[in-house]
């Protein structure tokens, strides 16, 4: 295992990957680490078609250092860095990464899932295992988003997390496969 | 006189800034400095000033360069993973003569390190950090009422001589509460920006904020010049404090920030035992207080000892400012662990042999 900087693990896998291609490696990041700092290792590794596999937990807030505003913060939300509820007309908009990652001719696999219920769940596992696959067979870039809950940073039981995980993020973020370059499926 | 609040030494920073007249804020979460940012998202916004989480390190600091090209005050805060990203900014930032203000409240390293207090950036402050030969203004506080004063007078000293300054801490001073008081300052003197880039504004030409020179005789000029400011800076803004140094002495302490605190306490501990000994404390650590050890050499017996919660790395600005006119000794922690007035008080006594 190796601890990347902030944001770098797709290049840090990049490397691995390239040394050593008979090694299974994945990246396992924050929506900051991935789609704040990190942006443009993540685009440009999927670009290459890196044959990586990328677990990217999206909880909406940056959860190690307390909770702040991320890039996948919803219109709204209040965060330690956005205490009047982010204001899109000064910090922007959420980023869907699945979709952009998707449009990239190097990704194969990209699917957006949900850890909120035991169904969704079942179905998480499914879609890891599935770019796990796509790896292995040499395919390319592989990226599984995960959307998850942060009950601690969102001030929030975690009951009713999930229940705000299902009535806000969901919406926002639909879950389902957005692309699957092996049976030419792209939504 | 202003009231007495008590504040947290992170959220102190964010209200010197706005007191400082800080127009832009520009930042990124890290422990132990995310309280800065914090702060000035909840205030920016009520005085109708700009605060910006940025993506990253790297974005903050251009922004910075953006807004301080335009000539308005600004300023980022990180801790040192960040100010790393932030070095080659920073570097553009002292080559195109920009003024801002770079915080950083450092924690241990290198790499991830860890989020305890740290005085391991000093080479990265005082030495560079970037590439080029440039060289950041640092003000090393050891207090939060120091760290309100000098958090604005770096705008003053970066507006004046047209140059980044850092306000460095440790993750103990950024996180602890002390009273403060926000006193009157008075109105300094500072030259016009008639030299920003925020439209013609009736001038004939455009400015150009650049660090560019592909002839080396330009580049050259360029470094001269700006060697030229350094030796100005140094003349006018070093900084200093001296302790218990006025009587003959058994050894001179150098020691900055939270920890010349802490060996202020060692000091008490040892004239119990009847060992008398004084501390410089570098205020400025650019420049570099040289002339406070030509004012206590002669003083003491048994030279000096940097102590520091890093490596050595400061010991290298003692041993050059000494010039081997006298012993100099080390004694550092690192990683986090504050040394105490016990540890260096014992240390001492090694050096000095035992009570006198
Ligand atoms: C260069 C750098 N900047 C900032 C940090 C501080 N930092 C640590 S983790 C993190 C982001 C945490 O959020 P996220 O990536 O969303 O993951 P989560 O903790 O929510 O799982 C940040 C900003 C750092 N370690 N390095």
């Amino acid at each position: 295992m190796y601890e990347a900087a902030h944001g770098r693990a797709p290049a840090v896998a990049t490397g691995i990957k390239r040394a050593v291609p008979d090694s299974v490696v994945f990246t396992y990041q924050g929506d900051g680490d991935l789609a704040a700092i990190g942006t443009a290792e993540i685009v440009h590794a999927a670009a290459r078609g890196e044959r990586i596999t990328t677990i990217f937990v999206n909880n909406a807030i940056y959860g190690m250092t307390g909770g702040q505003m991320a890039p996948t913060t919803l219109p709204g939300q209040v965060t330690e860095t956005s205490p009047y509820g982010r204001d899109v007309k000064t910090a922007g908009y959420p980023i869907r990464v699945s979709e952009m990652i998707s449009t990239l001719d190097g990704a194969v696999y990209v699917e957006r899932v949900s850890v909120d219920s035991v169904p969704n769940i079942i179905k998480a596992k499914k879609a890891i295992k599935k770019a796990f696959e796509i790896q292995l067979q040499g395919l390319g870039f592989s990226l599984v988003e995960v959307l998850s809950i942060c009950p601690t940073n969102w001030g929030l039981s975690p009951n009713e997390s999930v229940k705000w995980l299902r009535d806000n993020m969901i919406p926002y973020y639909p879950l389902g496969v957005k692309k699957d370059a092996t049976t030419g499926e792209v939504k | 006189m202003a009231d007495k609040v008590l504040m947290k030494g992170n959220e102190a920073i964010g209200e010197a800034a706005i007191h400082a007249g800080c127009q832009c804020f520009f930042g990124y979460p890290i422990t132990p400095q995310t309280e800065v940012a914090a702060y000035m998202s909840r205030r920016m916004p009520k005085v109708g000033r700009v605060f910006l989480q940025a993506e990253s390190e790297v974005a903050a600091i251009n922004m910075v360069y953006g807004a301080a090209g335009a000539g308005v005050r600004v300023m980022t805060s990180s801790s040192s993973p960040g100010i790393s990203l932030k070095a080659e900014g920073i570097s553009y930032i002292a080559g195109a003569e920009l003024p801002c203000v770079i915080i950083n409240i450092v924690r241990g390293g290198p790499g991830l390190g860890g989020i305890q207090p740290a005085q391991s950036d000093y080479f990265q402050a005082t030495k560079g950090g970037g590439h080029g030969d440039y060289r950041l203004v640092v003000f090393a506080p050891a207090s939060v009422q120091e760290m309100v004063d000098l958090v604005q007078d770096a705008f003053d000293v970066a507006d004046k001589y047209r140059n980044p300054v850092m306000v460095m801490g440790d993750g103990m001073l950024g996180q602890m509460m002390e009273p403060v008081e926000f006193k009157e300052r008075p109105k300094k003197e500072l030259p016009e920006k008639t030299w920003a880039a925020n439209g013609l504004k009736g001038r004939e030409k455009h400015n150009v904020i650049n660090s560019l020179f592909l002839k080396p005789e330009e580049l050259e000029a360029h470094n001269n010049k700006l060697q030229e400011k350094y030796r100005e800076i140094e003349k006018n803004e070093v900084r200093y404090e001296l302790y218990n140094c006025d009587e003959e002495m058994d050894l001179v302490i150098v020691s900055y920030g939270t920890l010349s605190r802490i060996c202020k306490n060692a000091i008490k501990m040892l004239k119990k035992e009847g060992i008398n000994v004084g501390l410089i404390r570098p205020i400025t650590l650019w420049p570099y207080p040289v002339e406070a050890f030509d004012k206590v050499i002669d003083k003491t017996k048994n030279g000096f000892i940097s102590v520091e919660m890093s490596c050595g790395q400061m010991l290298e600005d003692v041993q050059l400012a000494v010039n081997g006119r006298k012993p100099v000794h080390f004694y550092g922690r690192s990683g986090g662990m504050v040394p105490t007035p016990a540890e260096i008080a014992n240390k001492i006594k090694g050096i000095v042999g035992g009570a006198k």
